[in-house]
């Protein structure tokens, strides 16, 4: 949605700043003015934190890389909602025009246990990397592959594979779950691969072991909120999940007959 | 070899060359491989598929990134394709079509050794990438589908949506996680590389910051490999990621190492146009889309009229109208230029008439705007969020950005630079574009490096030089740190008036004045007395806040940025060197009447790599000169 209104703007953002992860933090209120309606929202805090710069304040830290909404490296809690109001947007691909002039945006870290903070808005997300370990791949030593074509994939089986794949492993998932759950990227990691000829080698092991690591790191179970799918910024469908459950029991099942 | 500089390039017929090199390097047992420590620092297309494939072989490899997760560097932004020379479509592709498309498409500045042995492991990177289960496009039959890319006229891209370097990347990535948990690869995230160490000579080992805690500390391996990307950021505005940077491939040149070709720097046609200065980067709209889309422009000057008014004969399609065989798929260096001189009559569109329009609307109507959602969907969504214009409506504004850059340290045919045991892959090296890179070649290029070219040659140093990692107490490391240590205390201890964001937008726009998408003598010695000025300004007054030890975002800027401002004078010298037109480097003094790059391959068909000799003296030049046997030095022509 548009908010319409002058071509520059003032905000106030209450943004919460923490020095580490050992000492406590808290909310910070900061004027942010002469926005342009076209800056991003990232580029309205760095036009922020050159202001404070300038004040010998130190600037406020937060993760971000591509700015084109695919890297997955940017987050952020915009009013409550991860990656901000717009569906299907990253932070970076948000932009001050769907602000109206005068508000007030309340700015915080992705909040998950498994998802620590490091410093203001920046927390660390390696837990998801620890996940992908446990199994998250097709193994495939370089130079054993076959030619390409000599695998003919349906196409509606590829497509919906890449539906799954396109996961950018940003975490907003997690920070949007009452129960903090990393169930979405699990699902599309798992679904991904169970969706293609060449993932049925290790489909059992790996959900079980992704699962488990999952757990481990401290990440809540799905209680079907659906929170995730209306946050994710690759719109990656909760449907997953289902097929995760269903990947699980199966794999369960012929663990137990084995 | 020519100045000391030898690119070892196999004897023997082109086509022959590499099934004989890896005949002829050398081998390293199974039982002995786990004895050598491999120091690779990136995690890109390049450093993760060569972290993955020499984990898999059992060699013992650490990895360095800066972003939080090895998944996140900057090749996950690639959208439109890579090239292999499958010939999937029987429309007459080859190795050796190619090869030659590659080394035309980089207008003859390229070694054609390694361009062949590009095009010639392209065809297993498809097949590497299927079996792990990247979901490339598919027909209904179920085979792979292909698209056509600038610079080709026939059909060899693979893609996955617009978002083909993300899949990429993800297989190479799930290849580096096995092995992360098999313990062959030990990961180390949010971590920079801030020096390169020599020991007796070879590149033993790096000096990092872990960028969480601020902590300084050595590592040491029997071989330093750098896949550290572009410099594209020299210029502020590009298309790369903020992060990017080039202070590893900067301080190992500063090492020692060759820097070759700075000035052959890739701008993008097709990307968002700037909209103010408060801007932080560019957007770039896939190559792909020039598939399906046609450029344009006003014929009339200042028409400010909205596209959808101006008729089709008031319209200028400029790129079919001056290369009708390729059109709209004309190479970017040629498509950019086309577009500033429409841009520099006066013609260009948009608020600050810098900007030509992509139009869709012969494709939609021809096609269906499902179809064309199916192709670009997402590419369109993004222009939607950028730009709040639909592009499904109304045609795309778009204009050239800084892109990629072909340059890079000077390698030689195993991916090893001047310095010994120093191994460069990707886009950090120099090797395989030439003056211009085609579209979807830099996906291959960075694979073929990492799963294919590296792990073959790399056991020729290891293998002569056996596993003798040094200790990093030794006294090697502990000045390295030492001056790590040192330049990060005077960056904190300046307390200036101005940003590091500020000293950045500056030499950004000075570089992109003076050494942007045309260049002259002028202009370029200009530039040449300012970068200096600007570095003195930086180091006497940039402000610096906060800690070395903690986590500190400004410092990571200011170092990164410090580098810029000693690289771009680099750049620039070159530029003011390389005295004709090819590729993406366009003098003004050399262009043919109807404004044309003009080589000159009597004086210019050399590879430059430049020697950092002293802080306080000129690059000293090296010369590889560029032979060409199985193809013919001819003018490049898309018409």
């Amino acid at each position: 949605m548009i908010a319409t209104g002058p071509a520059k703007r003032n905000y106030t953002i209450r943004v919460w700043r923490q020095k580490n992860g050992q000492t406590p933090g808290k909310f910070a209120e900061y004027s942010a003015k002469d926005i342009p309606a076209d800056a991003s929202f990232l580029e309205m805090l760095d036009i922020v934190n050159e202001g404070l710069t300038g004040r010998n304040e130190e600037p406020i830290a937060f993760d971000h890389d591509c700015r084109e909404g695919i890297c997955g490296m940017c987050s952020l809690v915009i009013n409550g909602t991860p990656h901000g109001p717009n569906k299907a947007t990253t932070t970076c691909q948000l932009y001050m025009r769907h602000f109206a002039d005068g508000e007030t945006i309340v700015i915080e870290p992705f909040r998950a246990n498994a998802f620590p903070v490091l410093r203001d808005l920046i927390v660390n997300r390696s837990a998801l990397d620890r996940i992908q370990q446990a199994g998250g791949f097709i193994t495939a030593r370089t130079g054993s592959a076959q030619d390409a074509n000599n695998l003919p994939i349906p196409k509606p089986a590829a497509d919906k594979a890449m539906d799954a794949a396109a996961c950018i492993g940003c975490g907003a998932c997690v920070a949007a779950c009452p129960n903090a759950s990393a169930m979405l990227f699990l699902s599309a990691r798992v679904s991904h691969f169970a969706l293609l000829p060449q993932g049925q080698p290790e489909r059992t092991h790996r959900v079980l072991r992704m699962l488990e690591q999952h757990d481990a790191e401290g990440f809540g179970n799905c209680r079907n909120h659906y929170e995730c799918e209306a946050v994710c910024p690759a719109e990656i469908s909760a449907l997953f999940i289902t097929k995760l459950n269903r990947e699980y029991a199966l794999a369960e099942v012929k663990e137990a007959v084995k | 070899m020519i100045n000391g500089l030898d690119a070892h390039i196999p004897a023997g017929a082109i086509d022959k060359k590499w099934d004989l090199h890896k005949f002829e390097s050398k081998l390293i047992n199974p039982a002995n491989r786990r004895k050598y420590t491999i120091i690779i620092v990136g995690s890109g297309l390049a450093g993760a598929s060569a972290a993955a494939t020499l984990g898999e072989l059992g060699y013992k490899v650490k990895c360095f990134c800066y972003q939080d997760s090895p998944r996140r560097a900057h090749s996950i932004a690639a959208q439109g394709g890579i090239n292999a020379a499958k010939n999937y479509q029987n429309d007459g592709d080859s190795v050796h079509r190619l090869f030659y498309d590659t080394i035309k498409g980089g207008d003859f500045r390229s070694r054609e050794a390694n361009v062949y042995r590009l095009a010639e492991v392209s065809a297993a990177i498809i097949d590497q990438c299927v079996a792990q289960g990247v979901p490339f496009a598919r027909e209904y039959g179920g085979l792979l589908a292909n698209r056509s890319f600038g610079g080709a006229q026939v059909s060899r891209t693979f893609y996955a949506r617009g978002q083909t370097g993300q899949q990429l990347l993800l297989g190479a990535y799930g290849a580096l996680c096995k092995q992360i948990a098999d313990g062959n690869v030990q990961m180390y995230p949010r971590t920079e590389m801030l020096d390169v160490v020599l020991v007796d000579g070879h590149a033993k080992g790096i000096v990092v910051r872990d960028m969480v805690t601020g902590k300084i500390s050595s590592h040491a391996g029997d071989t330093v490999v750098l896949a550290t990307g572009g410099y594209g950021n020299v210029f502020y505005l590009s298309t790369n990621a903020k992060g990017c940077n080039v202070t590893a491939t900067w301080r190992a040149y500063k090492k020692g190492a060759f820097f070759a070709n700075p000035c052959y720097t890739q701008i993008h046609p097709t990307c968002i146009p700037v909209s103010g200065d408060y801007q932080s980067k560019l957007t770039l709209m896939s190559e792909s889309l020039r598939n399906d889309g046609r450029v344009w422009a006003p014929k009339k000057k200042g028409d400010k009229r909205p596209p959808n008014e101006i008729p089709e004969d008031e319209r200028d399609y400029y790129l079919e109208r001056k290369y009708p065989s390729f059109g709209n798929l004309a190479p970017r260096d040629i498509s950019s230029r086309a577009a500033k001189q429409v841009c520099d009559e006066g013609r260009g569109i948009g608020d600050t008439g810098l900007g030509v329009y992509l139009d869709f609307a012969d494709a939609i109507s021809r096609l269906g705007e499902k179809t064309i959602r199916e192709r670009y969907g997402n590419l369109f969504d993004m222009y939607h969020k950028i730009t709040n214009e639909d592009a499904y409506k109304l045609p795309m504004r778009i204009f050239p950005a800084v892109h990629y850059t072909m340059g890079g340290l000077w390698v030689d045919y195993n991916l090893m630079s001047n310095l010994p045991g120093l191994h460069v892959m990707g886009e950090a090296n120099f090797s395989d574009h030439g003056a211009n890179r085609l579209g979807a070649s830099a996906l291959m290029q960075g694979l073929a490096d990492g799963y294919f070219v590296l792990p073959n040659t790399i056991g020729n140093y290891l293998a002569a030089h056996g596993a003798k990692k040094p200790n990093v107490d030794s006294s090697e490391f502990k000045k390295a740190e030492e001056d790590v240590r040192n330049r990060t205390a005077r960056l904190l201890g300046i307390k200036g008036k101005k940003t590091v964001d500020h000293f950045h937008r500056e030499l950004g726009i000075l570089m992109w004045d003076k050494c942007g998408m045309a260049r002259n003598d002028a202009g370029l010695r200009e530039a040449l007395k300012r970068i200096p000025a600007l570095r003195e300004e930086f180091w006497e007054n940039v402000n610096v806040l906060g800690q070395g030890e903690e986590l500190n975002q400004s410092l990571e800027k200011a170092g990164r940025v410090a580098d810029f401002l000693e690289f771009g004078e680099l750049l620039c010298y070159d530029a003011l060197n390389r005295k004709e037109s090819c590729g993406g480097h366009f003098r003004e003094e050399f262009q043919t009447p109807d404004g044309e790059a003009k080589r000159n391959d009597a004086d210019y068909a050399y590879v430059a790599a430049w020697e950092h000799v002293g802080d306080n003296s000129p690059p000293q030049l090296h010369k590889e000169p560029l032979e060409f046997e199985a193809v013919h030095l001819a003018t490049r022509s898309y018409k």
